[in-house]
């Protein structure tokens, strides 16, 4: 993005960058913590609890209908949350390997907070007619960049369970490092169907950007209709690498106390937390891009905001709408469904989901080469 | 020095020097962290050549599920410091090293000097006369599009990627056969 005003030097081009990059980060962090925020307020709304609503800032407290019906919302326990985190004693045990110990909540954090560069959330419509897609950096093969990233968040938790020198710890980075595995696999085969099924045939330029599935849904059927298996799959190994509820092998709090962060308290463990939901923000955003069409409209339909910067606005804010819906999701699941045996969660990997998401690929490859009368 | 030479050495320094690290550290759980770091930087090197499908495949298979596979067994093994067997002070294993690093910097210095038709005095490569060289064929275009990648690998390169599967199929079947030898068949399940 250039603007006239703008000097081309090159200090003024990386203050820029890191400036759109911290707005971003800023973005996701806050949806990271507010998502803390829906997971308290929805598992109470599904228990028939109230959930947060003491935590207010002194003056809003003040303001008269506004005030309480934010304390209400409890819009600002996020806030004494992390206050919480930072505040509280720091305790280091004696028994863990001190640099691995507090490398990990950094190395868990770092991809959760990477594969966001690539990630693009809006378009702008220039007055000349042409169009660029907002992202730090919409990168032709975006989608591999995320694979690739997320897959070095696994190492946070192996370190972090094997640091602590603690069996139940252990045993959580374990079951973490096996779970990833084995789930990339589906994950990474349910995509290819939706690739094949968007790359048109004689376009030499098919790369695997994220921005382009998007914009090929937009006034035709979005990848979810078109393909349910692909996006089912997509969604359960999203589940498992994200590890939320069904899959939360790694903490499993029953049988292994708190899992990989047994041994973790104060800011450490907060990192740990805000990496999870950092990843859960992320993935939302790219299950949105990629089946249930980014920021375009509905499906079938052309988008019916003007092309413009309201139109950009509206675009982006719709975009948002359906990742927070894809986060509301991800919580729902979690207070609905109990939690996998161990020895499940590798047999739906191996057994269930990898055969079918062959299955799947080899059936759009024959409909794609059908459709294409290329045989 | 442009902010890409900058970068290169960066990099470069962060990749020769962790696998440096890699093969010094007493740790196998820190050699492994080592080698993570030297991968990442070599992928960091091809991203700085453009070639970024190359650079993320490089995180993708090694970084991301070969290591995390090494260090999965390192740490189911629970294998602690001092579990190498090598003894550098044994005469035979440093005879051994010595020779085999006499080799490769031969080898390095042969293949990386700058290309000199001369193979030593007076005496040279035979010039490929032009005219009897085959047809020209339409070669493949450079680039570092995702499809080109593709493109080649399925028409030009198309024997080299069936021989190389066929090496990994061989290879699973082997280590499938060969870990269910010892022990009675049905005692896994």
């Amino acid at each position: 993005m250039t603007f006239d005003w703008m000097p081309d030097t090159l200090w003024f081009s990386v203050l820029l960058k890191v400036f759109y990059a911290l707005m971003m980060i800023g973005a996701v962090m806050t949806m990271a913590g507010y998502s803390v925020l829906a997971e308290r307020k929805v598992s109470a709304w599904m228990q028939g609890r109230v959930g947060p609503n003491r935590t207010v800032l002194p003056f809003v407290e003040s303001i008269p209908f506004f005030g309480p019906f934010l304390k209400g919302l409890g819009i600002f326990q996020p806030l004494a949350d992390g206050l919480k985190f930072l505040f509280k004693e720091e305790i280091v045990p004696g028994h863990v390997n001190k640099f691995y110990y507090y490398l990990a909540p950094l190395v868990a954090l770092v991809p959760a907070l990477t594969t966001m560069t690539v990630l693009p959330f809006g378009q702008i419509y220039w007055e000349d007619g042409s169009v660029t897609t907002l992202a730090l950096a919409d990168l032709e093969v975006g989608i591999l960049f995320v694979f690739a990233v997320s897959s070095l968040g696994v190492y946070g938790i192996a370190l972090a369970g094997w640091s602590s020198n603690n069996k139940y710890s252990f045993l959580g980075g374990i079951r973490s490092s096996a779970q990833m595995i084995s789930y990339e696999l589906a994950m990474g085969l349910s995509l290819l169907p939706v690739f094949l099924w968007v790359a048109a045939p004689g376009v030499s330029s098919s790369g695997l950007s994220i921005s382009g599935i998007a914009n090929a849904q937009e006034g035709a059927a979005w990848l979810f209709i078109v393909q349910p298996l692909s996006a089912l799959i997509f969604l359960i190994a999203l589940f498992a690498e994200t590890n939320r509820l069904p899959f939360d092998m790694p903490e499993s709090e029953t049988d292994l106390v708190g899992g990989f962060h047994t041994e973790y308290g104060s800011f450490k463990f907060g990192i740990f937390f805000v990496a999870e939901y950092a990843h859960i923000v992320i993935g939302s955003a790219l299950f949105t891009l990629l089946f249930l069409g980014g920021w375009h409209f509905l499906p079938f339909m052309n988008d019916p905001w003007p092309e413009n910067w309201i139109g950009s606005l509206i675009g982006v804010g719709w975009f948002l709408c359906k990742t927070i819906f894809l986060i509301f999701f991800f919580i729902w699941i979690r207070w609905t469904l109990p939690r996998f045996r161990y020895d499940q969660v590798m047999h739906l990997g191996w057994t269930k989901l990898l055969p079918i998401a062959l299955a799947n690929l080899i059936v759009y490859i024959v409909i794609v080469t059908i459709l294409d009368g290329s045989f | 020095m442009s902010t890409v030479d900058i970068l290169f050495w960066i990099f470069a320094t962060l990749s020769v020097g962790g696998g440096l690290s890699m093969v010094l550290s007493r740790h196998p759980v820190s050699a492994a962290m080592f080698m993570i770091i030297s991968l990442v930087g070599v992928a960091a090197l091809f991203v700085l050549l453009e070639s970024f499908f190359l650079a993320v495949l490089q995180v993708l298979v090694y970084a991301g599920a070969v290591m995390v596979l090494f260090l999965f067994i390192i740490m189911l093994l629970d294998v602690g410091p001092g579990a190498s067997k090598i003894n550098f002070s044994n005469w035979k294993t440093g005879l051994i090293g010595f020779g085999a690093s006499c080799l490769l910097i031969f080898l390095l210095s042969a293949l990386l000097s700058p290309g000199e038709d001369t193979l030593s005095f007076g005496q040279s490569w035979t010039v490929i006369n032009n005219s009897t060289a085959p047809a020209p064929v339409d070669a493949l275009v450079f680039s570092t599009d995702i499809s080109a990648f593709g493109y080649a690998l399925m028409t030009k390169y198309m024997l080299p990627v069936q021989i190389s599967g066929f090496l990994l199929l061989a290879a699973m079947i082997g280590v499938i056969i060969l870990s269910k030898r010892s022990g009675t068949p049905s005692s896994n399940s």
